[in-house]
């Protein structure tokens, strides 16, 4: 046990030491919290918009006038032809225009908007905004309700996927970078011919990764709630459980990582590549998994961090209970199983 | 003459690596046959609940019209909003639409009556979309003279007219692939110089610092063209997509903007002692400069301070260039002004990466 605990202490030095990836350990998750939290929107604001119209009678100003009242909408142009505004939208000048018929004022119609399609969301959102307003649509006939989100922030649906990203990248990347660096270093033989098993040693690896998994899970669930006034709708205890069982089966892949990869290279580039890309693409983190095409949704249906996110946004953000999230749990239960069985049957106590 | 042979290193070095070769071929390859299914924010397939509180002929029209849409899936009927959130909190349903008692009755003798959605806005701009179709629907439905107004105002959208996603994320894919291959690659380079130990042989030769980094670049560069190559062919054969205006253009921005990533790649790897370290810092740039870079949002919507960050942020320049080049069929002119920041970044961080490499450590 003592040899152990001083495994576990030489392990901790390692970290400790590398003072700038520390700072990168702590300071990642805190920018992107801060990034995801305040600046990332895809509110409708500041949308730069041209008049066309040949004369400006008054209806058409009415028009023009509420549009520039609204948040949403900046007037920076009035031109004569669709065909200026095309040109300037195209120049990056301007986002939309919005076209007046001329008999505009007699016959109470035709209005044309001339969007910008380039970003597909964001042109409907902006017509649906533009109709909103220059119908000066009171909302009387629907009342429309946000359940769990009222604001619509992207910071709610992000802090789980920052939690499974971020966990997956310090358990399973760096155990497996520290593995194959000792390996790199000959440092591992070293190890190997002392007297505590194998086995131990690579355990020992692992505890720091978990005590720094837990602390950066903390931090994060701290600052979601406390700066970005996420609320922690569902119960603590399963939020740090169903973590618990995610950090574990990141290990184990980390692991299995190390088995496989020769050195440093290839198990950085293997994580960072070939796991980090997928997870991040394809768990659902920032692109929903029931828009992709079929064959993808298998693909994505073998990744961790999908089921995670999963659990961990009905847990903290709609705060159900935990007999609701029992599939994700199962499922994530199961992969660590597997992956922790494959890993240690691969694991070899011998130096090629 | 020296330079010639340092770059031939470089290459034989890159080639004799077991994975690298593959890793550069396959890499472009696999993200565009890939990602462009994947980064998809499309919002389609959005679950309704009803609850019919009315059970009137009108409510059934309305029901009927939402069945119709096809932006909505119709999850069927629930009796009590209580059960219908139970449906949200079990991820059947995305919205919930209540109408009221007498609902059709009120409507018919002018009585204000309100229909209530409610969305999951977990995913905001689901929520958001959501509920505002199915507010037109129901406004549609009941009140006619309002669905005749919004028949006189038309859309012409211009660019992409069938609102494709793929042509908004295609020429931004380009963008991450730049940055991947060509941050991550040199990121690497040095350090991985360092901690096996060639690079002091390499400090005891008089070649010079400048022909040193360049040698470090340019295969990087050539690797870029390779990229910015079978990404044009790829997006042309597989999806449709090709370039709206001209594409040197497309060349020219992309060689900028992977000057600016190996630059900043060589520099953490000048900076930085262990190949953790530096893919570490790496990634976290690399990270903050795409998320403000207007690549998945628009950059507009920041708040002022973020939206300030851009000014110094070549992806952002880049994005919104390549954008204006690619979809919107700009020209030179369109574009002169982000061209001329990209380059002045670029060089900076090029004399940067030349200045941080130290042959006496």
């Amino acid at each position: 046990m003592k040899q152990f605990i001083s495994f576990v202490i030489k392990e901790s030095h390692h970290i400790l030491r590398d003072k700038r990836t520390m700072l990168i350990l702590f300071g990642m998750p805190t920018v992107m919290m801060l990034i995801f939290g305040f600046a990332i929107t895809t509110d409708v604001k500041n949308v730069r918009t041209i008049v066309v119209t040949s004369q400006m009678d008054y209806e058409t100003q009415v028009s023009v006038n509420r549009l520039a009242a609204s948040d949403y909408f900046t007037i920076t142009a009035t031109v004569s032809t669709p065909k200026e505004a095309e040109r300037l939208i195209r120049n990056q000048k301007a986002d939309m225009a919005v076209v007046f018929s001329q008999d505009y004022a007699s016959k109470k119609n035709a209005i044309l908007f001339v969007i910008d399609g380039a970003d597909p969301n964001m042109a409907q959102q902006w017509t649906n905004y533009a109709i909103g307003v220059i119908n000066n649509m009171q909302g009387s006939l629907v009342n429309t309700k946000m359940l769990y989100n009222p604001q619509m922030k992207s910071v709610y649906n992000f802090v789980p996927a920052i939690m499974g990203m971020l966990l997956m990248l310090i358990c399973a990347m760096m155990t497996s970078i520290s593995i194959v660096r000792e390996k790199e270093r000959g440092t591992m033989e070293v190890l190997l011919v002392s007297p505590i098993r194998p086995l131990m040693i690579i355990v020992a690896k692992a505890v720091p990764y978990l005590v720094l998994a837990f602390v950066i899970l903390i931090v994060i669930l701290l600052m979601a709630h406390y700066v970005l006034g996420v609320p922690l709708a569902g119960s603590i205890f399963w939020i740090v459980a169903v973590s618990t069982i995610y950090i574990l089966l990141a290990l184990s892949l980390g692991l299995l990582i190390s088995n496989i990869a020769k050195n440093q290279l290839v198990a950085l580039l293997a994580s960072a590549m070939l796991l980090l890309m997928p997870i991040v693409m394809l768990s659902g983190m920032m692109f929903p998994v029931e828009s992709m095409p079929t064959v993808l949704q298998w693909v994505s249906a073998v990744i961790p961090p999908r089921y995670y996110i999963e659990a961990m946004r009905k847990l903290m953000i709609m705060g159900v209970s935990i007999n609701d999230v029992m599939r994700e749990v199962g499922i994530l239960i199961a992969m660590t199983i597997v992956l922790l069985t494959i890993a240690l049957k691969k694991f070899n106590t011998r130096l090629e | 003459m020296t330079l010639r042979y340092l770059i031939q290193k470089e290459f034989l070095q890159i080639r004799r690596n077991a994975f690298l070769p593959r890793l550069i071929v396959m890499f472009p390859v696999l993200i565009m046959c890939v990602m462009p299914w994947v980064m998809n924010m499309e919002v389609k397939n959005i679950r309704v609940d009803v609850v019919d509180n009315d059970r009137s002929t009108l409510s059934g029209q309305l029901v009927h019209s939402i069945e119709a849409s096809k932006y909505f899936i119709f999850n069927g009927q629930q009796s009590t909003y209580q059960a219908a959130l139970k449906d949200i909190e079990h991820s059947k349903a995305d919205v919930v639409l209540v109408i009221p008692q007498n609902y059709s009755r009120d409507l018919a003798i002018g009585r204000q009556s309100q229909v209530l959605i409610a969305a999951n806005a977990v995913n905001g701009t689901k929520g958001a979309m959501g509920s505002t179709y199915l507010s037109q629907i129901v406004t549609g439905n009941t009140k006619p003279d309002a669905a005749a107004i919004q028949s006189k105002i038309s859309t012409l959208v211009l660019y992409n007219k069938h609102l494709n996603y793929k042509v908004f994320m295609i020429p931004a894919l380009l963008a991450v692939l730049m940055m991947l291959m060509c941050g991550f690659l040199p990121a690497l380079n040095i350090v991985g110089e360092k901690e096996t130990g060639t690079i002091e042989q390499i400090n005891v030769t008089p070649v010079s610092k400048w022909s040193f980094i360049l040698a470090k670049l340019i295969p990087y560069w050539i690797i870029a063209i390779f990229a910015v190559t079978v990404c044009i062919l790829l997006s042309w054969a597989v999806y449709g997509i090709t370039c709206q205006g001209n594409l040197l253009l497309v060349y020219l921005l992309a060689m900028l903007l992977a000057l600016f990533f190996s630059s900043l790649g060589l520099i953490i790897s000048n900076y930085s002692d262990t190949m953790q370290q530096a893919i570490f810092v790496m990634w976290f740039f690399i990270v903050c400069m795409l998320l403000l870079s207007g690549l998945f949002t628009p950059t507009r919507s920041m708040p002022s301070l973020a939206y300030a960050t851009t000014y110094i942020n070549p992806m952002s320049y880049f994005i919104d260039a390549i954008r204006t080049v690619f979809v919107r069929g700009g020209d030179f002119h369109s574009i002169a002004h982000q061209v001329l920041a990209l380059l002045v970044i670029s060089s900076i961080m090029g004399v940067w990466a030349v200045v941080s490499y130290r042959k006496n450590q």
